[in-house]
């Protein structure tokens, strides 16, 4: 039979063991002066919130931009966004939850997003992912993950890299482009798609 | 690596799409660019709105509705209201709004304003996925060269419309595409889909009037103002007016996108525009609308590609993304990868999507290791059943209307495939 994932005491449910405490109050709305936040961060966040009628509409461009500055939304990147943004931890936490983009532990700083939805996976992204994986090894620079799909099939298999797509890819590329990061190079550079025509602007000049 | 590039009798989207530098707005202009602002600004607004409606545009981002009855739908009066973009393209197969915003910016901005218009909305939104971090810049730098031309943004052309453009950028999550989902998300909240009514046209953004549009749908606008909306409608087929680009992905030979005139039969887009499945292969099945419209096979390949027509061959013409599987690949594993997909993207709310989708998963997975019996097939038909319509927005219904119908067409594939795991267990 097919086994089922079992946590402490054979509940199935992760965490349910690690509930909260009941007995301590919820954080607030951190203090201003007792909260330090990176100048360029709170200039970044201030901006975004003088975009929208409601100032909690910056909640996901402001968690984007902690998350540059901290490398994942960090307890303490939450509390910075809390403290300018006058919002709670938790709720900050609950949206940062529900998002895929955003890292809830530390990861490696280049991001290598593979796409193996049902396009990609058709012209081979699952070999390709375990190819990627096998060239990394365990290199904690490098934050390899499954995607959905990311909007560019007629590249696939394709891999978002830093932001930056790439594709279409062979299995032979999953070392090179390992070796192009692991090098501070730009990886795979003839396969960006800005390569494609008029894709990029500047990539005509 | 230039891809040649058949294109539709009359390209209106894809006209310019290969001219360097089409994403400044010098070049854009050269090409006749902000001529139809022009002249939809110095329309009034409900003029704006016949036009569209006469053109008998029907939404590009899924459902199709009307997009000009869709605009007329908002309450006028002394109230904020809103435009909405909706660049979360995230249905699976789907790359059509990544290429138009990338390469041609400037005509969403000219839809926009022109929407926004005819809404009388002073506030537009662009959400654009957060994947999308290359066209978000490209769009940055269009909105800042339009703002500064005095495009957008208070007094537009020194007249009296006034709107403003903010982008958008979400952060990774396929429910933001919903567009109840989308205005909560904009909103700053978890992305939830809403209960409707009401509808976000009464209700939406901030508790205002939202008129909510797809990429596609308001790149399109600028050319109906410029042609007029009677002629725009002679394009296509009664019903499904206009031409259309075509996302088309998976075993063929060129996978990109095509403008085709709708009403072109589906054999002509995935043959001869995409080449076909690799020699050798026969088309097994495809999905014409992206991952959430139901499958079709070979038998179908004639059915002329336009939103009826789908319609009656039982399936729909969603995103217009069709994803073509060659009989090289089990239908399982089909059914499988989208079942996992639509689980991780469940947002959790309704309990039909949130469980069926889980159990969808499950129930593949038993079948793939030999331990299912011939009864499981029909429980997971049942499982589909009852997600349809009983969420409150059509995640759930996006898996169960392709697995539902992946069951009906190839169950005795699924049959064979779990006996012969149950057979390759028992040795």
């Amino acid at each position: 039979m097919t086994r089922v994932t079992r946590f402490a005491h054979g509940s199935r449910v992760p965490g349910w063991d690690q509930a909260a405490d009941l007995d301590k109050d919820p954080a607030g709305v951190p203090d201003p002066a007792l909260v330090e936040v990176p100048a360029k961060l709170r200039a970044e966040i201030e901006a975004a919130m003088a975009l929208y009628p409601d100032r909690r509409s910056a909640a996901l461009p402001a968690l984007a931009a902690a998350q540059r500055v901290h490398g994942w939304c960090s307890p303490e990147a939450i509390e910075q966004v809390a403290c300018v943004m006058r919002l709670t931890p938790a709720y900050l936490s609950s949206v940062a939850t529900f998002y895929d983009m955003f890292e809830l532990e530390p990861v490696g700083p280049h991001s290598v997003y593979v796409c193996t939805n049902i396009s990609c996976s058709l012209r081979g992204a699952d070999a390709l992912y375990d190819a990627i994986e096998q060239a990394a090894g365990d290199d904690p620079q490098i934050n390899l993950r499954h995607f959905e799909c990311l909007g560019a099939c007629d590249i696939a298999p394709m891999v978002s890299v830093d932001q930056v797509y790439y594709g279409p890819l062979e299995l032979a590329d999953a070392q090179r482009l390992v070796d192009d990061l692991q090098a501070g190079r730009e990886p795979i550079p003839d396969l960006a798609l800005s390569r494609l025509r008029c894709a990029d602007p500047k990539a005509n000049a | 690596m230039p891809r040649a590039r058949p294109r539709a009798a009359t390209p209106i989207l894809l006209r310019d799409i290969d001219e360097p530098g089409l994403a400044t707005l010098e070049v854009y202009e050269r090409r006749g660019g902000y001529q139809a602002m022009r002249k939809a600004l110095a329309m009034d607004q409900a003029a704006v709105v016949a036009e569209l409606d006469a053109s008998g545009l029907r939404g590009r981002g899924g459902a199709g509705f009307p997009a000009g009855r869709k605009a007329a739908f908002l309450p006028q009066g002394d109230m904020d209201r809103y435009l909405v973009c909706n660049a979360d393209e995230s249905e699976p197969g789907t790359f059509k709004d990544r290429e138009l915003m990338a390469k041609n910016p400037h005509m969403l901005i000219e839809g926009i304003v022109i929407a926004a218009h005819a809404a009388g909305a002073s506030r537009a939104f662009i959400y654009i996925r957060g994947e999308y971090e290359q066209q978000a810049r490209v769009l940055d730098a269009a909105l800042a060269e339009a703002a500064a031309a005095g495009y957008i943004g208070e007094r537009i052309l020194g007249g009296s419309f006034s709107c403003s453009v903010v982008l958008h950028r979400g952060a990774g999550a396929y429910i933001c595409g919903e567009e109840t989902g989308l205005l909560d998300s904009l909103e700053g909240k978890r992305g939830n889909p809403r209960l409707k009514p009401p509808f976000p046209a009464v209700q939406g953004l901030y508790q205002g009037p939202t008129l909510i549009n797809n990429v596609e749908t308001l790149s399109t606008m600028p050319h109906i103002i410029a042609m007029g909306g009677a002629e725009y409608a002679k394009l296509g087929v009664s019903g499904s007016t206009g031409t259309k680009v075509v996302s088309v992905s998976g075993h063929v030979q060129r996978p990109g996108n095509y403008e085709i005139e709708l009403g072109t039969p589906s054999r002509e887009i995935i043959f001869d525009l995409a080449g076909g499945p690799p020699e050798g292969r026969q088309v097994k099945l495809w999905f014409p609308g992206g991952s959430s419209s139901p499958v079709l096979t070979a038998a179908d390949l004639d059915v002329p590609y336009d939103f009826d027509s789908l319609a009656k061959a039982g399936t729909m013409l969603g995103s217009g993304a069709i994803i073509v599987v060659d009989d090289s690949t089990p239908v399982l594993d089909v059914a499988l990868k989208l079942a996992k997909f639509y689980r991780h993207e469940s947002c959790g709310k309704c309990t039909p999507c949130r469980e069926g989708t889980n159990w969808t998963v499950r129930m593949l997975e038993r079948i793939d290791a030999g331990e299912a019996t011939p009864m499981d097939l029909d429980i997971m038909a049942s499982v589909q059943e009852h997600i349809i319509g009983n969420c409150l927005c059509v995640l759930g219904d996006a898996m169960a209307m392709p697995i539902g119908s992946m069951i009906a067409k190839f169950r005795d594939e699924f049959e064979a495939h779990m006996h012969s795991r149950q057979l390759a267990g028992a040795l």
